[in-house]
């Protein structure tokens, strides 16, 4: 039979045997590049969750003696903000809610955004018109510009920064999973499911979900970069996080009437976004590439 | 011969002048819904918009009087009705902070932004151009590594922080540019001499970074997938010269370089709202922030409908142009 010729062939089988996922996994173990971004997010994520047990000093109470001290104060390693707290404890307890509002609107846009997509792209008709053209009219808006639009329509706090980037990136990823669903919808395989009887909700589920959902989260991931940009920036506005909480994009905007005194020091909150953008963006990259997804 | 080349460019005209006639009447309804987005943006906001203008004492009766003036006693479609009918009369409301009518506002300040926005492109895309095509040309040599890690950085970056880096170098540190305004003494009047200049070119450099990592990112990829088509194997073999054979790749690439670079411009008009922020730039940006502050709905509506208007009409633009450029755009 023609199923033993394996020649050459070793390494798609053993591939193959081992499943896709982990094939997905052993690629990217390979590429230094994206697990040092894994490690920095991580490390980002972990030291934010535990902040309470660092032993770092208090983020929300500061000393009007010690203001605006440098980078390398005994005590403050990372000198002291306006308003004498420790940048240190600022910007380790400010990982808390800027990664929690710079990522969580892409999961929440990932889940609304993916489903509306798969319903617009399965169904088709008058229901993919109805989604899909109201989707278009969000894409006359530059991101940034609807981000503002609603967050200052609203005002500024945490949970109208939250609303406002879910819609901004509900309607990109409602695009492409209209995209790939419709793709997938057109297969033979879903029209022998649909002929054996199954109704829409019971095809989607077992038969499209599968095959749709890992573009789509790729595509999910390469927005998370912006998000981050994006919410840090509606604080930096002040339209965001409201003070005294340590935010990284509300610390940047507080600390900028610092630059004439300490200028590095003031510039500190940013680099850590750009940091966090930076290997989200490689990141994402590298999944990316690891799964195979083209553009 | 000659007659028949002239037909071939009069159909080719013809056929792009109903491309356009199509793309807008399909852009209408988005047009529509940004209208209705923007009018959405009034009632989502938080507290009665009576509370701005009307005294704290004021009885029931005054303020169902006042209601009425406004047109608030009145159901939202039909409010909808009156507001966008002023909007086609040219009138957008008065500003509550400072009484002025929107419409001078906005477009005072729009002027501004998209003289930003242009500098901005007129930096970025030479040299997002530039980087892209050497890293497509020279795929997978430490030039094209050092090319992607620009365009990855650059797309990375919140500009916001770069531009308070920026001020911090050249205007700190070494005293070179100004770090605020669009002129001296004020910003009223623009002038193209280096006292009004020497203010645009640090907002417009740290306006043009996201924009040259994305066209050297775009410009690579077509780049390196033209550099190895057939046509361009059976180019050199026909024995013609470097230059001209990159002649047509850049003819091919031309089509969707040209609608992602005109897609990063309407970017840069909505995007450079941050920077304007960062350099008390006094364009629509600065405005806008001014507008969301002073609880000012009406500006803030004005300002986001006009650059949203503005973003729909380059995208127009750009889907023309691109089918002016490419023949095989209008057939799809």
């Amino acid at each position: 039979m023609a199923l033993i010729e394996t020649h050459g062939l070793e390494d798609p089988i053993s591939e193959a045997g081992k499943g896709y996922w982990s094939g997905v996994g052993s690629r990217l173990i390979r590429d230094p590049v994206t697990m040092i971004c894994l490690g920095v997010i991580l490390l980002l994520i972990l030291s934010a969750v535990f902040a309470p047990y660092l032993g770092l000093a208090d983020p929300y109470t500061g000393s009007m003696i010690k203001r605006l001290a440098p980078i390398g104060t005994e005590g403050h390693i990372l000198g002291t903000d306006e308003q004498g707290r420790d940048m240190l404890a600022r910007l380790i307890y400010g990982g808390r809610l800027t990664l929690f509002i710079g990522l969580m609107p892409v999961v929440l846009a990932f889940f609304i955004g993916g489903a509306l997509g798969i319903v617009a792209g399965y169904l088709g008709g008058w229901v993919n018109t109805v989604i899909m053209r109201t989707v278009d009219v969000f894409f006359a808006f530059p991101s940034v510009l609807l981000a503002i639009a609603i967050s200052g329509a609203l005002g500024a706090g945490i949970l109208n920064s939250l609303v406002s980037l879910t819609i901004v990136f509900i309607p990109p990823i409602t695009r492409v999973a209209e995209a790939v669903t419709s793709g997938v919808r057109s297969l033979d395989y879903i029209d022998a499911a649909r002929a054996s009887g199954a109704n829409a909700l019971t095809v989607i589920r077992v038969h499209v979900i599968g095959n749709v959902l890992s573009p789509i989260f790729v595509y999910a991931t390469s927005l998370t970069s912006v998000c981050m940009i994006l919410a840090a920036g509606l604080s930096f506005l002040g339209i965001g996080v409201r003070p005294p909480e340590p935010e990284w994009g509300l610390m940047l905007n507080t600390l900028r009437s610092a630059i004439y005194i300490n200028p590095w020091l003031s510039a500190l909150p940013g680099l850590m976004i750009f940091i966090t953008s930076l290997c989200l963006n490689l990141l994402s990259d590298g999944v990316r590439s690891a799964m195979n997804v083209k553009d | 011969m000659h007659v028949m080349a002239r037909d071939l460019i009069y159909l080719r005209t013809a056929t792009v002048f109903t491309y356009f006639l199509r793309r807008v009447i399909l852009m209408l309804p988005v047009a529509f819904g940004v209208s209705v987005i923007c009018f959405m943006l009034v009632q989502i906001a938080p507290g009665d918009p009576l509370t701005a203008i009307m005294p704290v004492d004021a009885t029931a009766d005054e303020q169902a009087a006042m209601r009425a003036i406004y047109g608030l006693d009145k159901p939202l479609p039909v409010q909808y009705a009156i507001w966008i009918g002023n909007l086609f009369q040219g009138d957008m409301g008065k500003s509550i902070a400072t009484g002025r009518p929107v419409a001078d506002e906005v477009f005072g300040a729009v002027q501004n932004s998209l003289l930003l926005a242009f500098s901005a492109a007129v930096i970025a895309f030479p040299i997002g151009i530039f980087l892209g095509f050497l890293a497509g040309y020279f795929r997978d040599t430490l030039l094209d590594r050092a090319v992607t890690a620009i365009s990855i950085a650059g797309v990375s970056v919140p500009n916001y922080w770069l531009g308070i880096v920026l001020v911090i170098i050249f205007s700190v540190n070494l005293g070179w540019l100004p770090s605020m305004g669009a002129g001296p003494g004020g910003s009223q009047d623009w002038a193209w001499d280096w006292l009004h200049m020497r203010h645009l070119v640090l907002p417009a450099v740290t306006l043009a970074v996201v924009p040259i990592g994305i066209v050297a990112r775009t410009v690579r990829a077509l780049a390196g997938d033209l550099l190895t088509q057939d046509f361009v194997t059976a180019l050199y073999a026909k024995g013609m010269s470097r230059g001209d054979v990159l002649r047509h790749v850049a003819r091919n690439a031309a089509a969707t370089a040209l609608s992602v670079m005109g897609l990063q411009l309407g970017y840069l008009l909505g995007g450079s709202i941050l920077i304007e922020t960062v350099f008390n730039w006094p364009g629509s940006g600065f405005l806008l922030s001014n507008a969301i502050f002073q609880r000012d709905l009406p500006l803030l509506q004005g300002t986001i409908l006009v650059l949203a208007l503005f973003f729909v009409a380059m995208n127009l633009i750009v889907d023309v142009a691109q089918a002016a450029i490419d023949p095989r755009i209008k057939r799809s």
